[in-house]
């Protein structure tokens, strides 16, 4: 009978409270691992999407709006700008590449994004079935819009104008699957991605023509680190238009988002206190019932290092159950967050583990130490000759 | 052989109380008598290594036990040493089997347990070794505790008050059995006690004053 066992068979006599106990850590945990990977997946996702995107030109408005439309696509676009001037800036020395974004029509909430091959290049897509869009009314969709509308290739879909709703749809002409391309990892395995004049010619029985000339916004790559400073200021300045840095707004995005997740940060914290402390009491309570038990156990020939190490494992068993059930349940929660959001853009998964959890398991075996070092340190102490004699 | 040498006590708050010497024969069996207060437990917690006494010695089987270190004192004890006490103290959240496998490693002795079956065969409570303390009786319990203090084969087996809140019939069983494992396991028996009743079984007296 090992001093670990008999600590087991204690926590197992006082079900509830041991109960108690382990659900309080493992709510905090619980916490803390859904905030740990959402925020890492979140800003992972913020950062794969924009990776080799540089700029963003498009009409003048929220800048962060204006990166939420173009890079990650789950905003409104703020508006249209003349395809001439976003031309002229495309020529300009300091741009490497520079891609057209048309957006404004949906195929069942999936964005349909007219733009050109540098597209293909900017995110380095493949495909992996089929070819990339070439004549007007060709599209090639993201692998998951292929997965959750069932779309093959040959497949033929109606688009409808605005970013979500199918109510006003474009029934004169049909898009046609062309290809399907490779997982990406990013926001394109999301989109239907077509020709520019396609999306124009949706809106031609609309509005004749006027639509022939202008474009939503302007990836831009840049030459050079020079061009930093230089055409940003240039743009602003000098044009009717805007340009957002995405690494800016995503710093701005996440450290808006990071306010709520320091404070639930903290409550986690504090609840991972309070669990501490509840540990903490039961141990305490029980060592006073049990300072008899443990000095029979003297009796028996156990020495006050078995004793200190039978009330601390105590301690510690409960909160590392605690901590393990805690991550457990903060993957299945996160999964199932993952599985009922509505913006595919952006969606968390739970099956991802992370090397900083390992953190939230030193985390516990402190708290455990931490709560039950004082009553170890009284069952190391206690007087037995003092406990036996006053029964 | 148990030897008590020149052994004195200074309580806390400064009463000093003195045992005469006292020598006690393997496999005698003996009876310590005093009224409540005389000293009694104090100097059983002396003779079991459970309370170091300010001056003397006391030498069990040709070892001085308080010249051990705490831990050799606590295996010393757990090997050679079984004590029962006035209410039967056993772990809760143990059953009666791990209770006395608990006893055997605590010694740092192997689990044997067909000791165990013995010890409790013996005692007639093999059927519950498998229950917990609260589902038996007191005479039950009783018993167990002295399962636990024999399962070891100690050399000296030391109970205190063990009948005083036992009627007539029990007290007489209890003592009974005291005497029976003490032959089987051929261990020194010292029963401390007020208890009148008890007195008859015994011919060896040591008396507090």
């Amino acid at each position: 009978m090992s001093p670990l066992k008999i600590s087991w068979k204690s926590i197992w006599s006082k079900p509830l409270s041991s109960a108690l106990n382990i659900m309080l850590i493992a709510f905090g945990t619980g916490i803390l691992t859904i905030l740990l990977l959402a925020s890492t997946q979140i800003s992972d996702k913020l950062e794969n999407n924009s990776k080799d995107i540089d700029l963003v030109v498009g009409a003048k408005g929220s800048p962060l709006q204006l990166i939420l439309s173009s890079i990650y696509y789950i905003d409104f676009p703020t508006g249209n700008i003349p395809l001439k001037a976003a031309q002229e800036l495309a020529r300009s020395p300091f741009v490497k590449k520079a891609v057209p974004l048309a957006l404004g029509d949906n195929h069942n909430g999936v964005r349909i994004v007219g733009t050109d091959s540098n597209f293909v290049g900017i995110y380095k897509l493949k495909v992996k079935a089929g070819k990339f869009w070439q004549s007007d009314f060709e599209t090639t969709i993201g692998t998951s819009v292929a997965e959750n509308l069932k779309l093959k290739i040959g497949d033929t879909f109606y688009g409808a104008h605005g970013l979500t709703g199918s109510t006003d749809v474009h029934k004169t002409h049909a898009y046609k699957v062309a290809g399907i391309l490779a997982p990406q990892g990013n926001v394109t395995d999301n989109l239907i991605l077509t020709n520019i004049s396609s999306v124009w010619k949706m809106h031609d029985h609309e509005e004749e023509g006027e639509h022939h000339d202008e474009i939503t916004s302007l990836l831009i790559q840049y030459r050079s680190p020079m061009s930093v400073v230089m055409f940003p200021r240039m743009v602003n300045e000098s044009t009717n238009m805007q340009a957002a840095s995405p690494a800016q707004e995503s710093t701005r995005l996440f450290s808006l988002i990071g306010v709520g997740v320091d404070t639930l940060q903290w409550f986690a914290v504090l609840i991972m206190f309070i669990a501490a402390i509840s540990v903490f009491v039961n141990l305490y309570n029980s060592l006073k019932e049990r300072s008899y038990d443990l000095a029979i156990m003297r009796t028996l020939g156990a020495s006050r290092g078995k004793l200190f190490l039978i009330v601390i494992a105590e301690g510690i068993m409960l909160t590392l159950a605690g901590t393990i059930i805690g991550i457990v349940l903060g993957h299945l929660a996160l999964q199932f967050i993952g599985s009922n959001q509505e913006s595919s853009q952006a969606r968390l998964s739970g099956l991802i583990f992370l090397g900083e959890e390992a953190y939230l398991f030193v985390a516990g075996l402190a708290i455990g130490i931490f709560a039950a070092i004082i009553p170890a340190v009284q069952a190391y102490r206690s007087n037995i000759s003092k406990i036996l004699s006053k029964n | 052989m148990i030897a008590l040498n020149a052994v004195s006590h200074n309580y806390q708050n400064g009463h000093k109380i003195g045992f005469k010497d006292w020598q006690v024969d393997d496999g005698s069996q003996w009876l310590l008598l005093g009224a409540s207060g005389s000293g009694k437990t104090t100097l059983l917690h002396i003779l079991t290594g459970i309370l170091k006494p300010q001056q003397g010695s006391v030498v069990i089987d040709g070892t001085s036990i308080y010249d051990l270190s705490s831990k050799d004192l606590d295996q010393f004890r757990g090997r050679n040493i079984g004590i029962i006490f006035q209410r039967p103290h056993l772990i809760k959240s143990l059953t009666i089997k791990e209770n006395l496998v608990m006893a055997q490693s605590f010694a740092n002795l192997p689990t044997d347990l067909n000791r165990v079956k013995e010890v409790l065969t013996s005692l007639g409570i093999a059927d519950k070794k498998n229950a917990y303390p609260n589902e038996l009786s007191h005479g039950q319990l009783q018993r167990v505790s002295i399962a636990r203090a024999v399962i070891n084969r100690p050399t000296l087996l030391i109970a205190d008050e063990p009948t005083s809140s036992l009627d007539d019939k029990n007290a007489a069983a209890v003592l009974e059995l005291l005497i029976d494992q003490s032959g089987i396991n051929q261990a020194t028996l010292i029963v401390a006690t007020h208890d009148k009743r008890v007195k008859d079984a015994f011919t060896n007296t040591y008396e507090l004053s």
